[in-house]
């Protein structure tokens, strides 16, 4: 297994704002194992998505190196798929164009239209939305809005699956729902994903390692805390397991008393 | 055709929610299903009579006695309603007739004023759309046109006229140029603030898929800036039909603004006012297709 599917060598990233240079992360090192579940985890304004932007090569960082499967990441591209915080769905094309936009994006060079349907069928099938394929992201529920975006970035086959916050805006059952599914997913895919959150709970029960960064400006990694729970998991059982209390306690106590957010910086 | 153009603005906001119920009733020809519904009508039909019907007429009934009470002071020479009413009647009893190029049917002036609109607001698309897009999408193109565009905007059209006249050697072609003049720029302005207000989420959906530029057209910039476009080409159409009475009045031929000053020519002013009548409807009628046409294509955003 390749230790190093994702490599983070030094990365800082600054921000040219009206007041000057904002510096948002410093002395970034990360690596990410292929097939690793891997939670970023930290206060709202730390920079966890400024670093998802920088994996998934939406922007490029000031200084230092980031390398995907040994490949410097020079941009974005199909094969680091991100679901968006806001789902990011086209509201002008049914859930089903939707995820065809992105298949034959990635196979239309190679596949004939009949597998590329059946693709984004699959894709439709492995989030339970065969459903809702023709209806508009206007007429589905936010969940399912968010399960599509889930689709879609699925359905590209990507070396690495990005998640910036992607169960954040919806409601606390909902979002246990879809958090369940999402480690089934992972457990069928073996796909190598790195999500931001801001939940401790998400964190432990979905995480490989969780990666906890300090208060920004300037935000570094604080710690990683390798989550070593025995998959499958189940959130019920592991409401009273007591490896679990502790990995949730220790996640806590980095965010609330050694990170606590200070207020008047804000 | 009379009452139908006259009473258009009176039964256009009352036919919408009213009209349906009758609608149903009168076709529905089993007597259970009408007489279900009728039940529980009686008391909200009386309601949003009074909220939707009401209202309109009333102020339309304002108008006339306001118009009534000048026309009625002395030596304001103004017609009364009445007078007014009896020279449509007479006016759109036939509205196509033609005795020769300055005596010509209202229906045929402003079949006329509405071509000229036509042409000059369809080249004006044909140039200003796709000029909006290349403003929008590139910033060197948007630093170049905006002075440009903040130059020449605030002219009134009709300062174009004699270049127009003097350009094209005609008066109908200089009318056209008058009006592409004046639709051009609310299409090129929309347009572009369109494409610079594409949700940056959908175009890092656009980067994260590497889509090639002839997608990102078709599926995402196209379709977001549909209502900022259809916002411009109402904008550009209102515009278009505001200006056209008036370049028709300094070019004359055929049309609705000619028609109005070879009346006040003839010092015939109950005329002048059904064709401020006329061009209300028409400009109206033209707005609210447009309404119609914009609701079609605007879809949910998605900020959540």
């Amino acid at each position: 297994m390749n230790t190093k599917y994702i490599d983070i060598q030094g990365v800082e990233q600054t921000f040219k704002t009206k007041k000057g240079n904002f510096p948002a992360l410093r002395d970034i090192n990360l690596t990410v194992a292929k097939g690793e579940f891997v939670a970023l985890i930290g206060h709202s304004g730390c920079g966890k998505s400024t670093l998802l932007n920088l994996i998934a090569g939406l922007t490029t960082p000031t200084s230092g190196v980031l390398l995907c499967a040994d490949r410097e990441i020079a941009g974005p591209g199909p094969e680091r798929a991100v679901v968006f915080q806001n789902h990011s769905l086209l509201p002008w094309l049914t859930c089903f164009e939707n995820i065809y936009l992105a298949v034959e994006r990635v196979f239309g060079a190679t596949e004939s239209k009949a597998q590329l349907k059946q693709r984004t069928n699959d894709a439709l099938a492995l989030v339970g939305l065969t459903a809702a394929a023709q209806k508009r992201p206007g007429e589905v529920s936010g969940g399912m809005k968010q399960r599509v975006g889930i689709a879609r970035a699925l359905s590209m086959e990507p070396k690495v699956l990005l998640m910036d916050e992607p169960f954040g805006a919806l409601d606390a059952l909902t979002r246990a729902k879809l958090q369940d599914e999402l480690l089934e997913i992972v457990a069928k895919t073996h796909a190598t994903v790195v999500m931001v959150t801001h939940d401790v709970d998400e964190a432990v029960l979905l995480s490989d390692k969780i990666v906890m960064m300090t208060n920004g400006p300037a935000a570094t990694i604080g710690e990683v805390l390798s989550v070593e729970l025995p998959r499958p998991r189940n959130r019920v059982a592991l409401a009273d397991d007591p490896q679990y209390q502790q990995y949730r306690k220790a996640v806590i106590d980095f965010l609330y008393t050694r990170q606590a957010h200070v207020e008047k910086a804000a | 055709m009379v009452a139908a153009v006259f009473h258009s603005p009176l039964e256009a906001p009352a036919a919408g929610p009213d009209l349906p119920p009758v609608a149903k009733a009168m076709t529905a020809s089993t007597p259970t299903a009408t007489a279900a519904p009728a039940a529980k009508k009686p008391t909200r039909d009386f309601r949003s009579f009074w909220l939707t019907v009401v209202p309109p007429v009333l102020g339309l009934a304002l108008l006339v006695l306001i118009w009534h009470l000048i026309a009625s002071s002395s030596g304001s020479g103004i017609p009364k309603p009445a007078e007014t009413w009896a020279q449509a009647v007479q006016v759109f009893s036939d509205p196509f007739y033609r005795n020769g190029p300055n005596d010509q049917g209202v229906g045929w002036n402003v079949l006329a004023s509405l071509q000229r609109v036509a042409i000059g607001f369809g080249l004006a698309a044909l140039v200003g759309i796709p000029a909006g897009f290349a403003i929008g999408r590139s910033v060197f193109l948007s630093r170049m046109f905006n002075p440009l565009i903040s130059l020449l905007r605030p002219v009134s059209p009709l300062a174009w006229l004699p270049i127009g006249l003097l350009v094209f050697k005609g008066a109908n072609p200089a009318a056209i140029w008058t009006i592409f003049i004046c639709s051009i720029w609310p299409m090129v302005i929309n347009t572009a603030v369109g494409v610079q207000r594409v949700p940056q989420d959908y175009m890092n959906v656009a980067r994260v898929l590497n889509l090639s530029e002839w997608k990102i057209f078709t599926r995402i910039l196209f379709p977001a800036v549909l209502p900022y476009l259809l916002t411009g080409v109402r904008l550009a159409v209102g515009t278009a039909w505001l200006v056209i009475v008036a370049a028709e009045m300094l070019t004359g031929g055929v049309g609705i603004g000619f028609w109005v000053w070879d009346e006040w020519n003839n010092l015939n002013v109950s005329s002048i006012i059904i064709a401020i009548f006329v061009i209300g409807i028409v400009g109206l009628l033209l707005e609210f297709a447009l309404i119609k046409l914009a609701s079609l294509f605007t879809f949910e955003e998605v900020k959540a």
